[in-house]
């Protein structure tokens, strides 16, 4: 780690977005995890997506639970509202933050450990109960805070550090995701950017439950021959089935394409998700298909990467509760406290 | 993504130049004066140290220290991420102000001579700097001056309230009073014919550029004795042959000499002392702080005024007429200065001081020696080993290519030196010797290096000056303080540490990222090769000055290249604490340009 704040000092022709901000407005204290981890990378795209997309960083929560990855909100979007919960608890917490509030970004940013083993059920509810949020696992296969004991991610057959091999079957947390009803469901890579930032921008403009699974190399515990989670063995396997530009209303469209090798999904806030296709005949708007898929290829030993799924036109947790629309903290005293003649009509309703 | 393009030549790391551009004021210093490197030890209170560092490379610290034309600070990166350069000049100063007694630590003179005679024509910068080059090889360097001091221009035209005459004789006298060292003062060489059948082995011709250029205009003649030219005036004013000058002054030109002449006459009665220029005040070849502190002692800056005529009334001068003119420029870019169409200008004055260029003169070289001349009336000369077509003839200073200033009449001391020792011991001057540079890793610890790379956030400290209306009655006052040590240790902070390099090994590299991500300037990328000028534009931010080379290593497992443009870079170390494997190293680039004498002392502890 290093001890000494990055400086301040930028490149003097740094852009500037719709906010007026530059990229390093976006950061946050410097970070205090292994040099060269791949979280840094991640933080590093999230930072560039906030900013290209000009979020106004007061109006985004985010939400981590315990292990490294749940360290990193500490390192990027420095202007935001925070809470780092017990381990493996964040999905609640976002939960409830994103019932009280829904006017908030919700960025939940988790582990492997966190998400697929101590908080596997907390990640399952909050997916399926499809609150509005970009939940990132941040996925290295291994414990790295404890000094790499096999995760829950690890795959079967992979070795440790120290030679032992994984004879636990691995869990998937893009196929859970995508039984459980996640409407964005993505995975990438942290040492690969071009890729990381649009599926990130994607999924903050996504009204659903958007889930990104992102393959994050610990360079400590896990960067070794015979790991599934290197950088090189990553490079390797890496097979993206798109390439995603998130266009926002106003940018024209630049660059052109022969007919079929684009498709075009239009989001409910206007943003139009453009997937160059890597890979001949894959339908991201076809869950099971996407299912099928990504069996076939993790059988043929290959890492899908990409947008993997998406839905055009999702619902959230408030559509199905028919919650206020308002966030709670805005509410007056009238609406929040109806009166006894209220509790009465609901008391009758229910005799 | 890999494009079928003409990819980029890798840098090569092991030519001194790559780093040393790096560098951009060691670079940018005709000297080569390791900069940083000296920065550093004051920062550390080693000013002796530091002194020392200079005076190799550049022979007159305290000088430079106070009167450097600093090329090095225009080029300083700080003053690109930044709004101002780190005031390396006057750090200088700082090393000389505060130093102890180094003569011990002078490069020892041998008692035994070489045998070999050298003359040199002129007691300024250049000539004392081929003295102390050769006199601890053994030379015998007789120098010859028409003054009684030695010093030259910088005895003679800067006035001592910017230069202290003490510090002058010290810095002198560390050339010419340690042995090896003749000295001819008040002996003018008259005939180089003369001095060439002395015997001498080789002479440097060092004897500056002395004639000041006159005004001619109507009214010019019959106003003589109220129009003096800058240099000469200066010169006398310096050795005290000239004590006043009327109240109200016009100073002719916009060069630092106008600015010395102004100033000065500021000093000594001039209560209504303006500058006259030609050209737009923007143009004008003074150096801007020279044209600050006139200003800022009540010296109007006149622009774009050219002198028609002087005015006088029984053979005294009463004022100057100027015509107005504005600039156009053609097709080519090129000046023009035509009238504006505005009235004339009238400045009333006693006295006029005409600083508006200086020329070679050769009055006292033959025209039959075989020394050819050009036809602006310069030696014929070899850029690099400074040698005439006389071959035992060497020129240097203002005397070789024009009036330029003392940081480049010490270079041409130096390179002049190597050429005489060469020719000297029979060898091909052109044959120069490489430079000593040395790369050494900072590395102590895993986050630790052996520099400061916590990156200052403050502003250029301004230096202290006397009071106004003290510093204006005494001419021999020096104006400018100098830094404290308190004040100099935060403004030697601001320096980047530029000779620091990031020094990238492709083999270690696992192309995680870390270094892209937390580079607080954004100047490295890992992308596909291509060519220089399409490259530059897609890197994470667009590589746009093109006077900062790239660094590019190719030899990663990907296959892409790792691009740095060295622009911006503050050399902090982020890269290299946030690598994983090594990759990156923050390596110390020391270079010393060759001398013809060794090294004073070994440079200060890695």
């Amino acid at each position: 780690m290093s001890f000494l704040p990055k400086p301040k000092l930028h490149h003097p022709k740094l852009p500037l977005n719709e906010l007026g901000f530059t990229r390093r407005d976006y950061e946050g204290a410097i970070s205090t995890l292994c040099a060269g981890c791949g979280h840094d990378s991640i933080s590093a795209a999230i930072i560039q997506a906030c900013w290209e997309l000009s979020i106004a960083p007061h109006r985004v929560a985010k939400m981590s639970g315990i292990g490294c990855s749940s360290k990193t909100p500490d390192y990027f979007l420095g202007a935001s509202h925070g809470f780092n919960s017990v381990h493996g608890r964040m999905p609640s917490v976002l939960t409830g933050a994103n019932m009280a509030n829904r006017d908030l970004l919700y960025l939940g940013v988790s582990g492997d450990g966190d998400s697929a083993s101590i908080g596997f059920g907390q990640f399952a509810h909050s997916i399926r109960r499809a609150v509005n949020m970009t939940y990132i696992v941040e996925n290295n296969g291994v414990y790295g805070l404890t000094k790499g004991q096999f995760s829950a991610t690890s795959d079967k057959g992979s070795k440790a550090k120290k030679g032992a091999v994984n004879t636990d079957e691995a869990i998937d947390l893009v196929g859970i995701a995508l039984q459980l009803g996640a409407t964005y469901v993505a995975r990438s890579f942290s040492g690969d950017k071009a890729q990381l930032v649009p599926l990130i921008k994607g999924a903050l403009r996504h009204p659903g439950p958007a889930f990104i699974d992102c393959i994050s190399p610990c360079v400590a515990f896990n960067n070794h021959e015979g790991s599934t989670k290197s950088y090189d063995f990553v490079r390797e396997h890496n097979e993206a089935m798109n390439q995603l530009d998130v266009i926002l209303g106003r940018m024209p469209i630049t660059t052109e394409y022969a007919p079929g090798e684009v498709r075009e999904v239009t989001q409910h806030d206007g943003s139009v998700l453009r997937l160059r296709k890597l890979h001949e005949g894959y339908d991201p708007t076809d869950r099971v298909a996407a299912l099928h898929h990504l069996h076939e290829r993790k059988a043929a030993g290959e890492i899908v990467t990409g947008l993997l799924y998406v839905d055009p036109e999702p619902q959230d947790m408030h559509a199905h509760l028919g919650t206020v629309e308002r966030p709670l903290n805005a509410l007056e005293d009238a609406a929040l406290v109806p009166g006894a003649a209220a509790l009465e009509r609901i008391n009758a309703a229910l005799r | 993504m890999l494009r079928e393009t003409s990819a980029l030549k890798p840098t090569d790391i092991r030519n001194p130049d790559t780093f040393h551009k790096v560098v951009d004021c060691q670079w940018a210093c005709p000297a080569h004066t390791p900069v940083p490197e000296y920065i550093r030890l004051i920062a550390a209170g080693r000013y002796s140290d530091a002194y020392l560092v200079n005076w190799h490379s550049n022979v007159f610290p305290g000088i430079l220290g106070r009167t450097c034309d600093r090329p090095c600070e225009p080029a300083c990166r700080r003053g690109r991420v930044e709004e101002e350069p780190v005031a390396i000049c006057r750090l200088k100063r700082v090393a000389a102000d505060n130093k102890s007694d180094i003569r011990g630590r002078l490069t020892p003179i041998p008692a035994a001579r070489n045998g070999k005679r050298v003359a040199c024509i002129g007691a300024g910068p250049a000539g004392l700097t081929v003295a102390r080059d050769l006199a601890p090889l053994g030379y015998e360097v007789h120098v010859y001056d028409g003054a009684a001091q030695g010093g030259g221009f910088i005895r003679s035209q800067i006035p001592r309230f910017r230069l202290p005459a003490e510090v002058i004789d010290e810095e002198v006298g560390y050339v010419t009073d340690r042995g090896g060292v003749v000295t001819h003062y008040g002996q003018r060489v008259e005939s180089l014919k003369a001095l060439l059948a002395e015997g001498y082995d080789a002479v440097f011709v060092g004897s500056g550029a002395p004639r000041g250029r006159d005004l001619d205009v109507p009214g010019r003649a019959e106003a003589a004795a109220n129009i003096h030219i800058g240099i000469d005036w200066l010169s006398s004013v310096s050795f005290g042959h000239v004590k006043e000058i009327g109240r109200r002054v016009i100073v002719l030109g916009g060069g630092n000499t106008a600015m010395d002449c102004c100033r000065s006459a500021r000093r000594l009665g001039g209560e209504q002392v303006s500058v006259v220029v030609r050209s737009g005040f923007e143009e004008m070849k003074a150096s801007p702080w020279e044209k600050e502190d006139a200003m800022r002692e009540g010296i109007p800056i006149l622009n774009y005024l050219v002198p028609k005529q002087v005015l006088h009334e029984a053979g005294r001068l009463t004022g100057m007429v100027f015509e107005t003119v504005k600039a156009e420029y053609d097709a080519r870019g090129r000046r023009r200065l035509v009238p504006s169409g505005e009235p004339d200008v009238t400045i009333e004055a006693d006295d006029v001081l005409v600083a508006i260029g200086q020329e070679n003169a050769f009055p006292w070289i033959e025209r039959d020696i075989g020394l050819e001349f050009d036809q602006w009336g310069l030696p014929v000369l070899d850029a690099a080993t400074h040698q005439s077509t006389v071959p035992q003839v060497f020129f240097g200073g203002d005397a070789a290519f024009g009036p330029k200033n003392i940081i480049w009449a010490v270079a041409h001391g130096h390179a002049a030196a190597i050429s005489i020792d060469l020719f000297c011991r029979g060898e091909d001057v052109r044959n120069r010797p490489p430079p000593d540079a040395r790369l050494i890793s900072q590395k102590m610890g895993i986050h630790e290096w052996s520099y400061d790379n916590d990156v200052s956030l403050d502003l250029r400290f301004k230096v202290p000056h006397a009071a106004e209306e003290v510093a204006l009655r005494d001419i021999a006052l020096e104006v400018e303080l100098g830094y404290d040590r308190a004040l100099a240790f935060k403004e030697a902070q601001r320096c980047l540490n530029c000779d620091v390099e990031t020094v990238f090994s492709a083999k270690l590299c696992i192309e995680c990222d870390a270094c892209v991500d937390v580079c607080p300037t954004d100047c490295i990328t890992f992308t596909a090769d291509g060519e220089e000028a399409e490259l530059r534009q897609r890197l994470k931010a667009p590589a746009l000055n093109m006077d900062q080379p790239l660094y590019v290593a190719d030899g990663l497992k990907t296959g892409r290249v790792m691009v740095k443009d060295e622009d911006v870079c503050l050399h902090c170390g982020m890269c290299a604490e946030r690598c994983p494997t090594g990759a990156w190293d923050m390596q110390k680039f020391l270079l010393q340009s060759a001398q013809a004498a060794p090294c004073a002392q070994p440079m200060a502890a890695e």
